[in-house]
């Protein structure tokens, strides 16, 4: 039987942290850029730390972002983006001025220092989310959970009801987008402790 | 509901972890990667690890042990040690960890900061600024372990990195380092109130009324400490240790 999960791999680091959350887990999963492996697994997720235009070069560089589409859009597999994962997820992103995979009508900008209200750019640390809708994906999260971010770019939403959360740095950004099968988180459920495991728990059990 | 991050620093020599008074007076504490699952337990925000000897000794932290952090680590984890190429930091992000921390070759060659800023983006980069009063200099910073001194001020040097993409400072004060007496809150507040990117104050917390100090009249966004998550009580008994999140009210 394949991996239940296949956690692409385009060249961008984090990608162990994100396996051996689903290690502690028990679900099985492979790192990897092969279309074979991703069109296999049951759910993919798209993790990644780093600069957008360069992530979109290396996602056509490798050949995946057809298999992509087909996967999430044809196939409508569950696939989870995290950080820069997600923003790829978008049309287009300020960092590098690139065209995104456009599955959500959106786009990623960047934190201004005078939007934060004087809070400092990155946003690094622990904060956490308020739940816009209902979904499986936040399944006995409490709303006191944290959750740990790192970025300089955030999400901007032309559809609300895409929102899954928000969160608040100053000013409110959406932190999580949810459309059909298509799951995007801004923080690191790898990286946040018994929350994030249970998101990612949720997600593969989804 | 943002709040500062508490995070234990973790000095490794000869792969065991030390901890300095005065960046001197090295006592071993025990197995950092026991340390790592301890950390876990506690539910720590953030570790960073720092190889005390590597730019010294010309050589990159051990990417076997980065490797083993990142099988055990549950939380985020930055690691410092030696990094002076772009292939430095990328060997140490895929080995597990989300950041480097860049101390000396940062102060020989700031340039570098804006190189790797370019290749791996700004949320990766973490200068640490060690700084060091001197009679006839003043306060400047420290490389090289605190052997050098670049000559530049505290706020100069952190305006630099900024300027040249660093995504985070750990400001670091030799002077306290070990002495548990709280953090050098004049030069933490300085510096944070100079940039805009998040400063991590280091160097003297013994208390988490230290850490509050950090925050509220430093101004720092991170309250980071080696000591204080180590040694326990007075006659500091190695205990590592972290504080209850119901104890660590910054508002």
């Amino acid at each position: 039987m394949p991996p239940k999960v296949a956690i692409v791999d385009y060249g961008t680091g984090n990608l162990n942290s994100v396996k051996r959350s689903l290690d502690i887990l028990g679900v099985s999963s492979v790192v990897t850029a092969n279309p074979g492996d991703i069109s296999a697994a049951e759910r993919i997720i798209l993790p990644g730390v780093g600069h957008f235009g360069k992530a979109m070069e290396n996602l056509r560089r490798l050949d995946l972002i057809e298999t992509l589409n087909r996967v999430v859009l044809g196939e409508r597999k569950p696939i989870l983006g995290i950080c820069l994962g997600m923003e790829l997820m978008t049309e287009k992103s300020e960092e590098g001025n690139a065209a995104g995979l456009g599955w959500f009508p959106a786009e990623i900008v960047k934190f201004r220092i005078s939007e934060t209200r004087g809070f400092k750019i990155p946003h690094m640390g622990w904060n956490r989310i308020k739940v816009k809708k209902e979904s499986a994906l936040m399944r006995n999260i409490p709303e006191t959970a944290e959750f740990y971010f790192v970025h300089s770019y955030h999400l901007k939403v032309r559809d609300e009801a895409d929102v899954l959360n928000e969160t608040e740095y100053g000013a409110s950004f959406p932190s999580a987008i949810e459309r059909d099968n298509i799951f995007g988180v801004q923080y690191h459920p790898e990286k946040s402790h018994d929350a994030g495991l249970r998101l990612l728990e949720n997600f593969v059990g989804i | 509901m943002f709040r500062p991050r508490v995070i234990p620093v973790l000095l490794l020599k000869e792969l065991g972890l030390v901890k300095s008074v005065g960046f001197r007076a090295h006592r071993y504490i025990g197995d950092p990667i026991n340390a790592v699952r301890i950390f876990n337990d506690l539910k720590a925000d953030e570790l960073v690890f720092l190889d005390i000897e590597a730019s010294r000794q010309g050589r990159l932290i051990s990417l076997d042990f980065v490797r083993t952090v990142g099988e055990e680590a549950r939380m985020p984890f930055a690691v410092g040690g030696g990094i002076r190429a772009i292939s430095d930091i990328g060997a140490v992000i895929n080995a597990g960890a989300e950041k480097v921390v860049i101390n000396t070759y940062a102060g020989q060659c700031p340039g570098f900061i804006r190189e790797a800023s370019d290749a791996f983006g700004e949320t990766t980069i973490v200068v640490c600024i060690d700084v060091k009063k001197s009679f006839f200099k003043g306060r400047t910073t420290w490389v090289l372990g605190g052997t050098k001194s670049t000559g530049f001020t505290p706020v100069d040097f952190a305006r630099l990195m900024e300027v040249n993409g660093a995504g985070e400072l750990i400001i670091q004060s030799i002077d306290h380092d070990g002495r548990m007496g709280g953090y050098n809150i004049d030069l933490i507040s300085s510096v944070s109130s100079a940039v805009n990117i998040p400063v991590v104050a280091l160097g003297g917390a013994g208390s988490i009324e230290d850490l509050r100090a950090g925050y509220r009249r430093g101004g720092a966004n991170g309250l980071a400490a080696g000591s204080l998550f180590v040694y326990q009580g007075k006659r500091r008994g190695v205990l590592i240790n972290y504080p209850d999140k119901k104890d660590l009210v910054f508002e």
